[in-house]
């Protein structure tokens, strides 16, 4: 569904990505670990065309996405949860959820949509009008997938949304994760809390200084030694 | 000071107040989107002037086909001006914007002097705005009745649409966030437009006012109400509207009276913007109503 071929990316000086390439299966959870500034969320922001790839290609569906701009991306159902969640802070709960449904016309569908990520997160509902730079952490994070799941994806991609949050919120958010992919929602999982990425994850890529150092499927990966030692914390 | 006397004053600085307020709602929504001081937005003023005195003068259209033909021109003026001027420099270094701004001031008053010529034009009576209205013992002329009353509708169509449009959303979208508005399929560069547009359009709509209450047009007449304007939104608190409505009115306010009360004053009149500018700064830096955004991690 996702084809990334030998993309690279430099900012000024700093050639942050050297050549990736990878494939998202589709209906599949594909997950991307890897450590801090190894090229996680650059990644996915040229994928979704916040920045400018320098080589290399990327096509969603077939099609090159070369000439598409992030606003066409989405429409066509490649949407991004990003790092760092960035909700609209002074904005209300609703009105983040519409800003996720913005480019959509479908009113009955999109009614619908609000009423199923407020069934996945009743959280939301209660705090509806409330500003979401008041809600908590784990709470901004409902809020980001929710806002996300509002595009209508079809290729979801998530940027460590398990960052900063408790275990057993983590746990939620993922399981949520396998919901919405058994829903037919193809993921593409960046993360840091490798164990609970290659958890859930049918196919695991690691990424390495701009480069894929390796790549299996989940259970592989979770068994293989070096990912035990570098990104399990064991030793 | 009698009574009489203060209600004049006070219907003086009504109005002068209203005019800052439209003027400076132009910077503060720029800053808010862009966080770029559009220093070309009073002489956007003054051609927004230009046009209403030559669409009444040169044409046969009566004022009120006239005006809006004007508007719509000065609101084309600005989102052709953020075309030219700003987009191309979007991802460049914040200065170069900057002279850019500043390049656009003085390009848009240079080519009002070619155009329009440098002697100051009067703008045409029109019976409605140009009669003696008494209240009392109070006479003011109509056009300062017009002034408020217009400009409180201004505010409310615009809080209308910030708040009440989807346009408006993505306008707040745009502001806090704009790679997240992005991420939303929001077509920045149309809010942007807009944004631009809507701002010309206020200040258009304050040069036209501002030109029957004080019917003289001359190519640098946006100068100094543009300055005043932009500091009127820094004391407000640059970035939020109810902010550079505030600081319009409080400088429109402050000019009047402090003339009215000490008339040995009057030739400071311009630097009363600036020393309470200072002082606001010095007291609250982000100005009035300025926030502070905390940003939860
Ligand atoms: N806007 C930028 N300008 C310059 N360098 C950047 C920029 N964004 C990222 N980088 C650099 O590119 C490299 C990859 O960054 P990236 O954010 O993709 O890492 P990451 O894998 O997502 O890390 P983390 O786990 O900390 O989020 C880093 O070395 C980073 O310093
Ligand atoms: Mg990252």
């Amino acid at each position: 569904m996702l084809d990334i071929d030998k993309l690279s990316v430099h900012y000024g000086g700093i050639h942050a990505l050297q050549g990736i390439s990878l494939g998202v299966p589709k209906g599949k959870i594909v997950t991307l670990i890897g450590a801090n500034g190894a090229g996680k969320s650059t990644t996915l922001k040229a994928i979704i065309g916040l920045v400018k790839p320098s080589t290399g290609n990327i096509s969603f569906d077939g099609n090159s996405t070369k000439s598409l701009r992030t606003k066409d991306l989405v429409e066509s159902g490649l949407v991004l949860a990003p790092e760092g969640r960035r909700i609209f802070p002074n904005l209300s709960v609703e009105e983040n959820l519409s800003l996720g449904a913005f480019a959509r016309k479908d009113k009955a569908e999109i009614a619908r949509d609000r009423n199923k990520v407020h069934e996945l997160f009743p959280r939301l509902e209660e705090r509806k009008k409330q500003r979401a730079g008041t809600l908590s952490g784990g709470e901004q994070q409902m809020l980001a997938v929710g806002r996300a799941l509002m595009a209508k994806p079809r290729l979801l991609m998530l940027d460590e949304p398990s960052l900063g949050l408790a275990p057993l919120i983590v746990k939620m958010i993922f399981g949520i994760i396998q919901t919405i992919n058994r829903e037919g929602v193809t993921v593409l999982l960046v993360e840091q809390n490798a164990k609970a990425a290659l958890e859930i994850a049918d196919y695991a890529y690691v990424l390495e200084t701009g480069r894929i150092s390796l790549a299996g499927s989940g259970p592989e990966l979770l068994a293989d030694d070096k990912v035990r030692k570098a990104y399990l914390g064991e030793s | 000071m009698d009574l009489a006397t203060f209600f004049q004053q006070l219907a003086n600085a009504v109005s002068l107040g209203s005019l800052y307020a439209l003027i400076a709602i132009g910077y503060t929504m720029v800053y808010g989107i862009l966080r770029l001081i559009n220093f070309a937005h009073g002489d956007v003023f003054m051609i927004g002037s230009y046009l209403a005195f030559y669409a009444i003068s040169a044409t046969a259209m009566p004022w009120w086909a006239a005006f809006p033909v004007a508007l719509c021109l000065t609101a084309a003026l600005g989102m052709g001006l953020e075309r030219i001027a700003y987009r191309p420099l979007r991802d460049s270094p914040k200065i170069s914007v900057m002279i850019s701004a500043i390049g656009a001031s003085f390009l848009l008053e240079n080519v009002g002097i070619v155009v329009f010529g440098g002697r100051p034009k009067s703008f045409p009576s029109i019976a409605l705005f140009d009669t003696v209205v008494k209240l009392g013992s109070v006479s003011v002329l109509s056009v300062s009745l017009f002034i408020p009353a217009i400009t409180a509708l201004s505010l409310l169509f615009l809080e209308y649409i910030v708040h009440n449009t989807k346009t408006g959303l993505a306008m707040r979208a745009v502001s806090t966030d704009l790679d997240a508005a992005r991420l939303m399929a929001v077509d920045v560069n149309r809010v942007i437009s807009f944004t631009f547009g809507l701002g010309s359009l206020l200040a258009g709509l304050g040069g036209i006012m501002w030109t029957m209450r004080y019917p003289q047009l001359n190519p640098l007449m946006g100068i100094m109400p543009g300055l005043k304007c932009f500091i009127a939104a820094v004391i407000g608190g640059i970035g939020n509207i109810q902010g550079a409505v505030l600081g319009g009115f409080l400088l429109g306010f402050l000019e009047i009276m402090i003339v009215a009360l000490l008339p040995e004053l009057t030739g400071y009149r311009d630097a009363f913007a600036f020393v309470l500018l200072i002082l606001v700064l010095l007291v609250k830096p982000s100005g009035l109503l300025g926030k502070k955004q905390t940003v939860k991690v």
